[in-house]
């Protein structure tokens, strides 16, 4: 445990020593520390989601109350939350991804607002909803991933283009729903498609004119992937050559997904980003022999090269559709085992483990279940970290065209993309978590481009003798335990929010903004939205007071299935009085509500 | 090349549906689906897993729709097996102020129009109301 403290020492120095931090953009690395404006969509460069404004309590937040509304005019899945830069606030909407810039000294009152021109075509080939989870701010410039993968940089103060550039081909079913992240004088971004049979990969562009600096795949030969077969480890061991191919059979990596369409993490003391790749091409595992490298991973990447310096593959040949995209949060001094770890990476992975490594090398330090009903696999193995999967739930085992029941969590995951908070104050996490299982069939499937390559049907419901589909967690990630749980009926698809004030917010597909204190979950607060509540909570203040902002407006992933409600008609929910569907809750229209405190 | 080949059979044969010998083909060609107890045949089976790759992801499980894509069991009773088969093989956009609804075409779609028939005999028994949600079971094969 010494050895690693001195380790992460030096190598916290040769990083620092080695690195160009000094070219990067100063003017970021400052205001994400001003809890003032929210600039980036996490929150801050090591996605902690957390503000240590004070003013909304523990003790006041049952007062809150809307202080204004604004409507998007769209109605599909709104995703992603506001950004704040001095007074003016910019939100954004899914497919045709408008954004509009808004004026907190006049509330609500639009200083500008683009809508792209894009072929609607790329619409039927966004694999769950048109969603996007917003743009990012640099250097004067708003930088929006548009559906159809353009990245276009707009004049913060006018919304004119300042520059665009095509980062992908939606003919081949390669679009995009993420939010960038501006790391020094780049912009980096990904790609989604994984139903859709494409190689994704992460590019980062210059922020000064979109010119194309590094581009790294997550499958493929070393030169794609950005890979030192020597230095590039994974567990502490070199990778070696070659790692992706040797991991598929014959050409099945060309169409190899690891969709990049999560969240992006940059330490700038290491000068790494950190993010996941999602599912292996298609859903059928017989289809795909091997490990499928570099699907289903966790990146550390240099920023400004690219090269990868560790990886770990968390689901090794997925059988169950656990994309590894969810956010990378990086806390400092996590303690593990009774010994502080300066610097880690917690990461809630769609398959049900929450797991902490050490962000400078790689090093599995934790890997436990962060809802009981995960079975798929009964552990991961430290030593290997490999996760051992139960042979009654292995989708593959039983070959093609054999129905596997039960499998905890479903297919979207005991968590999706929607960003879990840490808040150094309580050193705990704080989950919006999915509780839902499925039944998974295989079956064969042929490639066309642009079209989907699922190769599997599935049915999901709660897990048995349940009534609730979701749990807003507090999360232990040293011990990897679960602290409190707060059940929800449906899955909880919001962004969360903890404060200083000792209070943490989520919304729920009902459409409930909810503020539970950090202590236990006790409810304090909640105020029915318009709409379902995808979108992802923020705080910021304008002349010295704290607001709230929140997206609403349901659809995305939760959109699909909870529209009818979930499992079958002869599952025996009759008797699961509670569970309804969803569009008994809500209906669709994005708006956008802010809060405040009385004056 | 050769997929489209392919695909450009079996449009023909889909679009020469009625060409079928059952003495009541009209109600065949409407209704091709074989439920007992629950138990569907294999044209059913497989519509249902065709479905899941390529419909699911919009139109939601067991064909009732999501936030964005219409409940295809509704749609059914009012569409004919000619109108659907049309809709999927070249699509359908429907993008105003208010709504931006697109369906792509299949028409090349190997997995898609090799099973179209299937696709519809799996929906239309799911709209009559003779087929229940989630995985249908299949007859034994005699």
């Amino acid at each position: 445990m010494l050895r690693r403290t001195a380790l992460a020492i030096a190598l916290a120095f040769s990083a620092t020593a080695g690195s160009t931090v000094a070219s990067a953009n100063d003017e970021l690395l400052k205001l994400q520390k001003d809890p003032n404006q929210w600039v980036m969509a996490n929150g801050n460069y090591a996605s902690w989601r957390y503000s240590p404004l004070n003013q909304i309590t523990r003790e006041n937040v049952g007062q809150l109350r809307p202080a204004w509304q604004f409507s998007t005019g769209v109605l599909r899945g709104h995703e992603g939350g506001p950004l704040v830069i001095g007074d003016v606030m910019y939100i954004h909407t899914p497919f045709p991804n408008r954004v509009f810039a808004l004026d907190l000294n006049n509330p609500g009152r639009v200083i500008w607002r683009y809508e792209p021109t894009q072929d609607p075509s790329v619409i039927g080939v966004m694999c769950c909803d048109t969603v996007n989870r917003g743009p990012a701010y640099a250097d004067g410039k708003i930088i929006l991933s548009q559906a159809d993968t353009t990245l276009v940089a707009l004049d913060a103060k006018t919304g004119k283009e300042v520059w665009k550039v095509k980062n992908g081909d939606p003919a081949k079913g390669e679009t995009s729903t993420m939010s960038p992240l501006v790391v020094g004088d780049k912009v980096m971004v990904g790609i989604s498609g994984g139903e859709f049979g494409v190689r994704a990969h992460v590019t980062a562009y210059n922020l000064k004119d979109g010119k194309l600096v590094w581009r790294a795949y997550s499958v493929g030969p070393d030169s794609d992937i950005l890979f030192d077969p020597q230095k590039t480890t994974e567990m502490g061991k070199p990778v070696g050559a070659n790692s992706s191919l040797k991991t598929w059979e014959g050409d099945e990596w060309k169409i190899g997904g690891g969709g990049t369409w999560g969240w992006i993490s940059y330490d700038p003391e290491l000068n790494l980003i950190y993010y996941g790749s999602g599912n292996p091409g298609t859903w059928n595992p017989s289809q795909r022999p091997g490990d499928n490298k570099w699907s289903m991973t966790i990146f550390a990447r240099d920023a400004n090269t690219g090269v990868a310096r560790w990886v770990y593959q968390m689901t090794p040949h997925d059988e169950w559709d656990y994309d590894g995209v969810n956010e990378m949060i990086l806390a400092d001094n996590v303690e593990v085992g009774g010994q502080r770890v300066a610097k880690t990476l917690v990461h809630l992975d769609r398959n049900g483990f929450g797991y902490t490594l050490n962000r400078e090398n790689g090093e599995l330090l934790v890997a436990q279940k962060y809802d009981p009903v995960v079975n798929w696999a009964s552990h991961v193995d430290m030593k290997t970290g490999r996760p051992q999967v139960v042979r009654e739930f292995s989708t593959g085992s039983g070959g093609e065209d054999n129905n596997t029941q039960n499998i905890c969590p479903a297919a979207l995951g005991s968590k999706d993309q929607q960003p879990a908070s840490y808040s150094p104050k309580t050193g705990m996490f704080y989950v919006p978590t999915n509780h839902v299982c499925m039944d998974y069939e295989p079956f064969r499937v042929s490639y066309t481009a642009g079209q989907p390559y699922v190769g599997a049907t599935l049915s999901m419901y709660p897990p048995k003798g349940e009534d609730h589909m979701g749990n807003f967690i507090a999360w232990d990630a040293g011990k990897g335990k679960i602290v409190w749980s707060k059940p929800e009926r449906f899955s909880v698809w919001s962004g969360a929010l903890a404060t200083a004030g000792d209070i943490v917010f989520y919304g729920t597909l009902e459409g409930y903004l909810k503020a539970v204190d950090v202590k236990d979950g006790k409810e304090l607060f909640s105020y029915r939205t318009p709409s379902g509540i995808i979108g992802n909570v923020n705080t910021f203040t304008h002349k010295g007071k704290q607001y709230i902002g929140v997206l609403s407006g349901v659809g995305g992933w939760a959109g699909i299935g909870m529209a009818a409600g979930l499992g079958g008609d002869n599952e025996g929910l009759g008797a699961v009085g509670a569970y309804k569907a969803l569009s008994d809750y809500t209906q669709l229209g994005g708006v956008l509500t802010v809060f405040a405190l009385p004056n | 090349m050769k997929i489209s080949l392919v695909s450009a059979c079996v449009l023909a044969a889909a679009l020469a549906g009625p060409a079928r010998a059952a003495n009541d083909a009209k109600d065949d060609y409407e209704r091709p689906y074989h439920v007992e107890d629950g138990k569907v045949d294999q044209s059913v089976y497989n519509g249902y897993r065709r479905y899941g790759n390529s419909c699911l992801q919009c139109h939601g499980p067991d064909g009732l729709g999501s936030s964005y894509a219409p409940n295809l069991t509704e749609s059914l009773k009012h569409m004919t097996h000619e109108q659907f088969s049309d809709t999927v093989i070249n699509g359908r956009q429907n993008v105003t102020a208010s709504q931006q609804n697109v369906m792509p075409s299949f028409g090349h779609v190997e997995d898609v129009v090799m099973y179209l028939d299937d696709i519809y005999a799996y929906l239309k028994a799911r709209s009559d109301g003779v087929l229940g949600r989630g995985r249908p079971e299949r007859m034994l094969k005699k």
